[in-house]
C-alpha cells in the first residue's frame, strides 16, 4: 500500500518535471493530465471514491481548457530561462523553503495515523458517529458538504460562480469594440 | 517519506512558477501545486486498513467509527479541486487576452501595463 502510492508519487513528480521543463506546450500539458489522473488513481488508494471521481472529471476539462487556450497558436517555444542571477536566487529561495516544509512535517502525525483518532473532541469523531443519526445520508462526505458545513458550499459556489463570470468578462468580444470607440473619442476632443 | 515527496511535488510547481517566461508554463505550476495540496490533504486522513467513509447497512456505527478514514478533509478537498476549476478557467482567460494583445505567451516582452 505504501510503496504502491510512493510509486505513484514518483510517477507523478517525473511527470510534473517533464511538464514543466518540456519545450512543446501540447505536450507539456498532456504531462498535466497524466499528473491529475494520478492524482485521481492516488485518492482512490485513500479510500477516497467521491473526490477521485470529481478529480476525473475536473481533471478532463482543465485538459479542454488548456488545449483550447494553446491550440492553433503561434507556439513558438521561449528559449532561454531568466537570467542567471535571479535563476540562482530563486533556486536558492526554493531550497531553503522545501528544508522548512521538512523541518514543519516533523511536527505532523505519522502517516496511517491521523489526528482524530488520538483526540477524543475533534470535530470528525462527530461526524463519524452520529452523521447517520442527524443527517440521515450513508455518506458521510455528503453529510459534511452539505448539511454540517452547508455555508462553506454555499460560499464555494459563489467563488465558482464569481470566477466564471470574471472569465467570460475577459473573453467577451464586445469589450474590443468599447475600447476602440473610447479612443476614437479621444481623439476626436 | 510520503509528506516529502508531496512536498517535492509541490516545489516542482513552485519551479515552473518561479523561472517560467511563459504564461501558459505558469498555469500549469499553479496547476501542479494544487494538486499536491489536495492530495496532502487527503494523505492527512488516511488511517491504517480504513475503509471509505460510507456507512454500509450491515455495519455498526461503532465498529464503522473504529475503521472510517477522515471524512472532513475529503469533504473540503471536493470544494477546493471545483474551485480549483474555475480559478484556471480564469487565468486561461487571462492569458488568451494577453495573447491577443501582445501577440506572445512571453511574460519579458509584456512590457506595456497602460491597461
Amino acid at each position: 500500500m505504501v510503496t504502491l502510492l510512493t510509486v505513484l508519487l514518483f510517477f507523478m513528480v517525473v511527470g510534473a518535471i517533464i511538464a514543466v521543463e518540456t519545450k512543446d506546450l501540447l505536450s507539456s500539458i498532456i504531462c498535466v493530465g497524466a499528473v491529475g489522473f494520478g492524482v485521481s488513481i492516488a485518492f482512490l488508494f485513500l479510500r477516497a471514491p467521491d473526490i477521485a471521481i470529481t478529480q476525473v472529471v475536473v481533471e478532463v476539462l482543465v485538459l479542454v481548457i488548456l488545449i483550447r487556450a494553446t491550440i492553433s497558436r503561434d507556439v513558438t517555444a521561449i528559449s532561454g530561462d531568466r537570467e542567471f542571477f535571479s535563476m540562482t536566487v530563486s533556486i536558492a529561495l526554493l531550497l531553503v523553503i522545501f528544508i522548512f516544509g521538512l523541518e514543519v512535517f516533523k511536527s505532523f502525525p505519522q502517516f496511517r495515523e491521523p489526528v482524530f483518532t488520538t483526540m477524543s473532541d475533534a470535530s470528525t469523531n462527530t461526524y463519524i458517529q452520529r452523521g447517520l443519526i442527524q443527517t440521515g445520508a450513508a455518506n458521510l462526505v455528503t453529510s459534511i458538504i452539505l448539511d454540517y458545513r452547508a455555508y462553506d458550499t454555499l460560499g464555494e459556489a459563489t467563488v465558482l460562480f464569481t470566477a466564471i463570470l470574471g472569465a467570460l468578462a475577459i473573453l467577451r468580444a464586445k469589450a474590443r469594440k468599447r475600447t476602440t470607440d473610447s479612443s476614437e473619442g479621444n481623439s476626436d476632443q | 517519506m510520503i509528506y516529502a515527496l508531496c512536498l517535492v511535488l509541490f516545489m516542482v510547481g513552485l519551479y515552473g512558477v518561479v523561472t517560467k517566461k511563459n504564461t501558459v508554463k505558469i498555469v500549469i505550476g499553479i496547476i501542479i501545486m494544487e494538486y499536491a495540496v489536495n492530495l496532502f490533504l487527503v494523505l492527512l486522513g488516511y488511517r491504517k486498513d480504513g475503509v471509505a467513509p460510507i456507512i454500509d447497512e450491515g455495519t455498526s456505527v461503532l465498529k464503522f467509527s473504529q475503521l472510517a478514514v477522515d471524512p472532513l478533509p475529503q469533504a473540503l478537498v471536493l470544494t477546493a479541486i471545483v474551485i480549483g476549476l474555475g480559478v484556471i478557467a480564469l487565468m486561461v482567460a487571462i492569458c488568451i487576452r494577453l495573447y491577443e494583445r501582445y501577440g506572445t505567451f512571453d511574460i519579458t516582452e509584456m512590457r506595456r501595463l497602460k491597461g
